[in-house]
C-alpha cells in the first residue's frame, strides 16, 4: 500500500494522524462486535432455554434475517431516550462515570496482537499495561454508585470494588505465571513462545492449566458477569450501580461490559490460547501440500479463540446461578490465590527440569 | 518548544492542580478522586523519563488497588463537610513552614554549588529496545537480592502482623464449612419412612403408634 501521497499531505501531522487512524480501525469493529455480541448472547441464551430469542427485527422486511437488526434497533432506542439525572446527584460525576467504565475497556487493546506484527503499541511491558488498565476500570462502577445519590447503586458499587479488587490479585498471580513461561512481557512475544512441533499442546494452558482455568474464572468474576453479577444483582438491589442511569449514559455502560468481556477472552486467547497461531500446527503437516491453509498463522485463528472463549462467557450466564457474595469472597481469597501461588512454585521447578518442553 | 515539552508541562500543570485540589475540595470523595488525578499524571511525568515500569506499577498499585480501596472507605463515612473545614485555618501556618522547608531542601539539593549533583552527567536517552522492566528485574534479583528479600520478608511480616491486630474471633460466631457441605450424604439429611397410608377416622380413636413416631423423630424429612 502506498501511503507517500498522504505523507506529504498531512506533512509533519502525519505519526499522528496515521496513529489515529489505526486506532479507529480497531475500536470501529470492536464497537460493532459488542453490538451484535449483545445479540449472540441473546440468541445463545435463548437456544439454551429453548426458546427463540430475539426475532422479529429485520432488515428490509426479509423474514429469514429474523432478529439480525435487533442491536441496532436497541440502539436507536437507547439513543433516543432521555437521560434522567436524579435529583440530589453529583451531575459531573454522574455523566463521567460511564466514560470512566469504558475508556480502560478500548484502551487496552492497543497491545493486542492480532497477526504477526500487527499490533497497535508493540510496547515490551505489554502485560503490565494491560493489568494496570484493566484495574482502572472499577473507577467507573464505584463513581456511578456514589454520584448517583441511591442506596442501591451505593451498594451495587460497594460490592462490586471489593470484588474486583479481590479478584485482580488471582488474575495476577496467573499473570506471574504466563511471564515466567514466556520469559517475556511483551504479548507478541508471548505469542512466539507458543510456537511448537506439537500444535495446540504447545500453547500455554497445557503446563498453567490450573492458571488457565483461574484467570477465566477471575476474568468472568473482573467483567462483573454471571454467574459473579453481585454488582448488578436484579433481584436483590434492582441493577445495582446503573440503577439511575437511562438512555445514553446506561448504553455506554452496557457496551463497557460486553467490551470488557471481548478483551478478557482475547487476552486468554492470546496468553493461554496461542493467539494467532493454528491449533493444527503440527510438524508432520508442514510439508503436507493441501495442508498448507489448515497450519497457517491468522488473525482468523485469533478471532475463532476469542469466540470459543466468549461462547464459555454466555454459556456460563445460561447454566449457573448467582453466587452468595461470602462465596465469591472465599473462592477469589481462599481458592484461587493458593492455587495459583502452588502452581508458580511448581512450575519455577518444572522449568529447572529437562520436562519443560516449551 | 519540543512535543516532549509541551507534554511535560501539560502533566506537571495538570498534577499541580490535582494536588491543590486534594487539600482544597470540599467534599473527601473529591479530594480522593483528585489523588487519582495527581498519581495518573504523576505517572505520565514518569513515563517522559523512560522509567516506563515504575509509571505503570504507579498506576497498577496506587490507582488500581489502594485509592480504590480508599474511595470504599471514604465512601461509606458520615463526614460532617463543616466540621472538616474549620481546622484549615489554625493548621494552616504550621503547614506552611513544613511546606516551604520542604521547597528550600529541594532546591538547596538541586542548586547549591557543592551538592555534587553536577558531577552525576544525566543519562543518555536509552534507544526503544532498551527494557526498563528487564534491566530493574536483572538488577533486583542479582545485584540487591538479599536487600530485596529482606524487605519482601518485613513487608510479610507486616501484612500478617495488621491481620492478626484486626482480627477478632467471637465464640459465638457461626461459620459454615464448605467441605462439610460439600461431603454430606443425603442419608444425614433425609430418612425415608416407608408406612402404610393413614385414613383420618371422623373421631380419630389413637393414631398407629409407628406414624406417630416417624413423623416426630428429630431430623427426618425436612
Amino acid at each position: 500500500m502506498d501511503l507517500t501521497y498522504f505523507e506529504q499531505l498531512f506533512g509533519p501531522t502525519w505519526p499522528a494522524v496515521w496513529t489515529l487512524a489505526k486506532i479507529v480501525a480497531i475500536v470501529v469493529p470492536l464497537l460493532g462486535c459488542v453490538a451484535y455480541l449483545t445479540l449472540l448472547e441473546r440468541k445463545i441464551i435463548g437456544w439454551m432455554q429453548v426458546r427463540k430469542g430475539p426475532n422479529r427485527v429485520t432488515f428490509f422486511g426479509l423474514a429469514w434475517l429474523g432478529g439480525l437488526a435487533q442491536p441496532i434497533a436497541d440502539a436507536f432506542k437507547l439513543l433516543l431516550k432521555e437521560i434522567i439525572i436524579p435529583s440530589g446527584a453529583n451531575r459531573f460525576l454522574f455523566v463521567l462515570a460511564p466514560v470512566l467504565a469504558i475508556a480502560p475497556a478500548l484502551a487496552a487493546w492497543a497491545v493486542i496482537p492480532f497477526a504477526p506484527e500487527t499490533v497497535l503499541a508493540d510496547i515490551d511491558a505489554g502485560l503490565l499495561y494491560v493489568l494496570a488498565i484493566t484495574s482502572m476500570g472499577v473507577y467507573g462502577v464505584i463513581i456511578a454508585g456514589w454520584a448517583s445519590n441511591s442506596k442501591y447503586a451505593f451498594l451495587g458499587s460497594l460490592r462490586s470494588a471489593a470484588q474486583i479488587v479481590s479478584y485482580e490479585i488471582a488474575m495476577g498471580f496467573a499473570l506471574v505465571g504466563v511471564l515466567m513461561a514466556a520469559q517475556s512481557l511483551n504479548l507478541g512475544q508471548i505469542v512466539v513462545r507458543q510456537v511448537g512441533p506439537l500444535g495446540f499442546l504447545n500453547w500455554f494452558f497445557v503446563p498453567l492449566f490450573p492458571l488457565f482455568l483461574v484467570y477465566l474464572i477471575a476474568g468472568v468474576a473482573e467483567t462483573n458477569r454471571s454467574p459473579f453479577d453481585v454488582a448488578e444483582g436484579e433481584s436483590e438491589i434492582v441493577a445495582g450501580f446503573h440503577v439511575e442511569y437511562s438512555g445514553m449514559t446506561f448504553a455506554i455502560f452496557f457496551l463497557a461490559e460486553y467490551a470488557n468481556m471481548i478483551l478478557v477472552s482475547a487476552l486468554c486467547s492470546v496468553m493461554f490460547l496461542g493467539g494467532w497461531l493454528s491449533p493444527f500446527a503440527f510438524a508432520a503437516l508442514n510439508d503436507v501440500a493441501f495442508a498448507q491453509w489448515l497450519v497457517a498463522p491468522g488473525f482468523h485463528w485469533l478471532a475463532a479463540k476469542v469466540f470459543l472463549v466468549l461462547f464459555v462467557f454466555l454459556w456460563l450466564r445460561a447454566t449457573f446461578p448467582r453466587y452468595r457474595y461470602d462465596q465469591i469472597m472465599r473462592l477469589g481469597w481462599k481458592v484461587f490465590i493458593p492455587v495459583t501461588l502452588v502452581w508458580i512454585f511448581v512450575l519455577a521447578v518444572w522449568m529447572m527440569t529437562p520436562w519443560w518442553q516449551w | 518548544m519540543s512535543f516532549q515539552l509541551l507534554v511535560f508541562y501539560v502533566l506537571a500543570a495538570l498534577m499541580l492542580f490535582a494536588a491543590i485540589r486534594v487539600i482544597t475540595a470540599r467534599n473527601p470523595v473529591h479530594s480522593a478522586l483528585f489523588l487519582v488525578l495527581a498519581f495518573v499524571s504523576c505517572a505520565g511525568l514518569w513515563l517522559l523519563l523512560e522509567a516506563e515500569f515504575l509509571a505503570i506499577t504507579l498506576v497498577l498499585v496506587y490507582v488500581g488497588a489502594v485509592m480504590v480501596l480508599f474511595l470504599f472507605v471514604v465512601m461509606m463515612l458520615d463526614i460532617n463537610l463543616q466540621r472538616l473545614r474549620e481546622g484549615l485555618f489554625t493548621y494552616l501556618p504550621l503547614g506552611l513552614t513544613v511546606a516551604l522547608l520542604m521547597v528550600l531542601e529541594m532546591g538547596l539539593v538541586l542548586w547549591a554549588r557543592n551538592s555534587q549533583l553536577r558531577d552525576m552527567p544525566a543519562p543518555p536517552p536509552m534507544g526503544a529496545d532498551y527494557s526498563n522492566t528487564k534491566e530493574l528485574g536483572r538488577l533486583l534479583y542479582t545485584d540487591y537480592v538479599y536487600p530485596f528479600e529482606i524487605a519482601a520478608v518485613i513487608l510479610l511480616v507486616a501484612i500478617v502482623a495488621a491481620i492478626a491486630l484486626t482480627l477478632r474471633r467471637r465464640k459465638t460466631t457461626k461459620y459454615q464449612d464448605p467441605a462439610q457441605q460439600v461431603a454430606v450424604r443425603r442419608q444425614d439429611r433425609v430418612r425415608l419412612v416407608s408406612m402404610a397410608p393413614v385414613r383420618r377416622a371422623e373421631p380419630p380413636p389413637a393414631p398407629p403408634a409407628d406414624a406417630q413416631a416417624a413423623g416426630q423423630s428429630p431430623g427426618d424429612a425436612r
